[in-house]
């Protein structure tokens, strides 16, 4: 038994130690950009809502469409469908630099539901006491509706970091790499059933750590 | 210190426009209570809402300490605000923070420096009476609880205006006469003017020195607390005293009685409520005067009582005692004169 474990350590130890630092990198790289672009999108959408501080019909209904029609495109499609695009920002469309755009592309409108619906939730009554404390705005939307719904905010990122690995088990196709891609390539393709079985089980572990880690932290910011 | 003139709100919404505000105003003097009383519905919150425009007047003007509001750019505006505090019926503190971030987080956002907060949040914490509450999270509060941090939370930007929309209405009694306190004491001793809406008379009784009565965007009724309560002239603001005094007779009762005489409420104020007003006109005229009911409450300032007595006697007679009892500085409700007197 131990001598098995360390024969696969030894062939494919190194492959799959490579292909889980791929997954990290493209997960936290197109995770990070995917909040700092989502995360104002959320509160435009919030603000620019009718009836709210900055009322613009046109604005919101153009970013509503606009993320409705990217959020109804599977990734594998859109991957390929805005390779163009992706030539243009970044200069190439394979590797991991390649497969970023796409997943920001994919992972930012989702983001910015996330935080619109988060943000929602806040109470407006705490939003009006501030308001009547003479405060601008922009502290509002920082120290009172991000602040509050921080909990909510916590659990949806980690939906959305977590629909994030699955997305890059596609990034293969570009030649990213990843722990989805050696699943794919040696387990499907070759019939290494035994890298297969062991790169599902990281994934598992990882989606469940993610998740446990997810819900903790919400819970503690809570406080309620 | 706040003039409200010719207010008026229109709400338009899809299907329906409704007049929650119809020609209102309103002015309220420095140093004084003043209490806004009506049923739900009535435009109360409509109208404490104007006083820091939280909600902007269709037309009509807004005046604090002198100033004009309706005018003003965001930044003024937002200037203005600071000096008027505002409390809720549902506290609307930060839920993931703590008491002491509570108050701390306004007073770090409108610029005051980090040794002055520090100071003002304990003094405020120690005026409500939660000096050991600092890291309490308003979840682990009672109501009473995160309504004085609330008025803490106000009271530390050092308002020369409390505005109090409802904010013992989701209090139980008890809590509710410690806020009402609180709020009394905060008008003696800081000097604050308070505006406060309910639909609780009671708040009224206790703590203010004028009241308005409002009805469909209107007010229909305002005087000092003592002549409301004394002669209130709407239905409104009669149903709303005799929630106070509960003196309703059973209407079979009424019914027996009105045969044999009338039934009137005296209501005796100050220092007519010492006077044997009673035994005097029954031995100086023909009436047998009998109690119904009876109560005295207490005012803010003075003590106010209530007679419910049936006048048994002559239509003649009957007069001349209900003209004695008016000399005497008493009001008469409920009099109907069945002869005229020539005096
Ligand atoms: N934002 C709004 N849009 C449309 N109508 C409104 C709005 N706010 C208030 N109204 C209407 O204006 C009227 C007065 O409302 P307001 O909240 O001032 O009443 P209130 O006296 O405070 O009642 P309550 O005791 O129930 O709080 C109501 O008919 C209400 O439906
Ligand atoms: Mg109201």
């Amino acid at each position: 038994m131990f001598e098995r474990i360390s024969e696969f350590t030894d062939q494919w130890g190194i492959d799959i130690w490579n292909a889980l630092l791929e997954t990290f990198q493209m997960v936290s790289i197109s995770l990070l950009l995917s909040v700092l672009i989502g995360l104002p999108l959320g509160v435009l959408l919030v603000l620019t809502r009718p009836g709210k501080a900055f009322e613009n019909k046109f604005l919101f209904n153009l970013l509503n469409t606009l993320i409705n029609i990217i959020r109804s495109i599977p990734f594998i499609i859109l991957l390929f469908f805005i390779l163009p695009f992706t030539k243009l920002i970044v200069g190439t469309t394979i590797g991991v630099k390649g497969v970023i755009v796409p997943l920001v592309v994919f992972t930012a409108p989702y983001i910015a539901r996330l935080m619109e619906s988060a943000l929602l939730e806040v109470d407006k009554g705490v939003i009006e006491a501030y308001e009547a404390m003479g405060i601008k705005t922009r502290h509002i939307i920082w120290h009172v509706l991000v602040r509050e719904s921080r909990p909510s905010i916590v659990l949806g990122l980690t939906i959305a970091t977590i629909g994030l690995i699955g997305a890059t088990a596609m990034a293969g196709l570009v030649g990213a790499g990843g722990l989805g891609d050696l699943a794919y390539r040696y387990g499907h393709l070759r019939y290494e059933v035994d890298v297969m079985y062991v790169t599902v089980f990281i994934l598992i572990i990882l989606v469940q750590g993610l998740q446990t880690f997810g819900n903790v932290l919400s819970a503690r910011l809570k406080k309620n | 210190m706040i003039q409200l003139e010719n207010i008026t709100k229109v709400f338009q919404t899809k299907n329906n426009v409704t007049n929650a505000l119809d020609d209102v105003s309103l002015h309220v003097k420095k140093g004084s209570i003043y209490g806004v009383i009506g049923y739900s519905g009535a435009g109360k919150s409509t109208l404490v809402r104007m006083v820091n425009l939280l909600e902007k007047p269709t037309s009509g003007k807004v005046y604090v300490d002198g100033k004009e509001l309706t005018t003003l750019s965001t930044q003024k505006l937002n200037q203005v605000r600071r000096k008027i505090g505002m409390i809720f019926q549902s506290f609307n503190l930060l839920t993931t923070a703590t008491v002491y971030q509570n108050i701390a987080i306004p007073l770090k956002l409108t610029g005051v420096s980090q040794k002055e907060i520090h100071n003002r949040v304990l003094k405020y914490l120690k005026v409500v009476g939660l000096e050991d509450k600092h890291d309490a999270y308003p979840s682990q509060l009672s109501g009473g609880q995160k309504q004085r941090v609330a008025i803490a939370r106000a009271l530390s930007h050092e308002p020369e205006v409390l505005l109090c929309d409802e904010a013992t209405s989701a209090l139980d009694p008890e809590t509710t006469e410690s806020i009402l306190s609180l709020l009394e004491q905060i008008n003696r001793e800081f000097g604050i003017t308070i505006l406060l809406i309910t639909h609780e008379m009671h708040v009224v009784q206790k703590i203010c020195n004028e009241v308005a009565v409002m009805e469909n965007g209107r007010i229909i009724e305002k005087g000092d607390v003592l002549g409301i309560f004394s002669k209130p002239k709407s239905a409104t603001a009669k149903r709303f005293i005799k929630s106070i005094f509960h003196d309703e007779i059973p209407e079979q009762m009424v019914e027996d009685l009105k045969d044999k005489g009338q039934i009137v409420t005296l209501s005796f104020v100050g220092e007519s409520s010492g006077k044997p007003v009673l035994a005097r006109i029954s031995k100086q005229f023909d009436v047998f005067p009998s109690i119904l009911t009876g109560n005295i409450t207490q005012l803010k300032d003075q003590p106010l009582g209530r007679l419910v007595v049936h006048l048994e006697g002559k239509a003649y007679e009957t007069a001349k005692a209900v003209l004695f009892l008016q000399q005497e500085g008493i009001h008469v409700e409920g009099y109907v004169p069945e002869v005229k007197l020539s005096v």
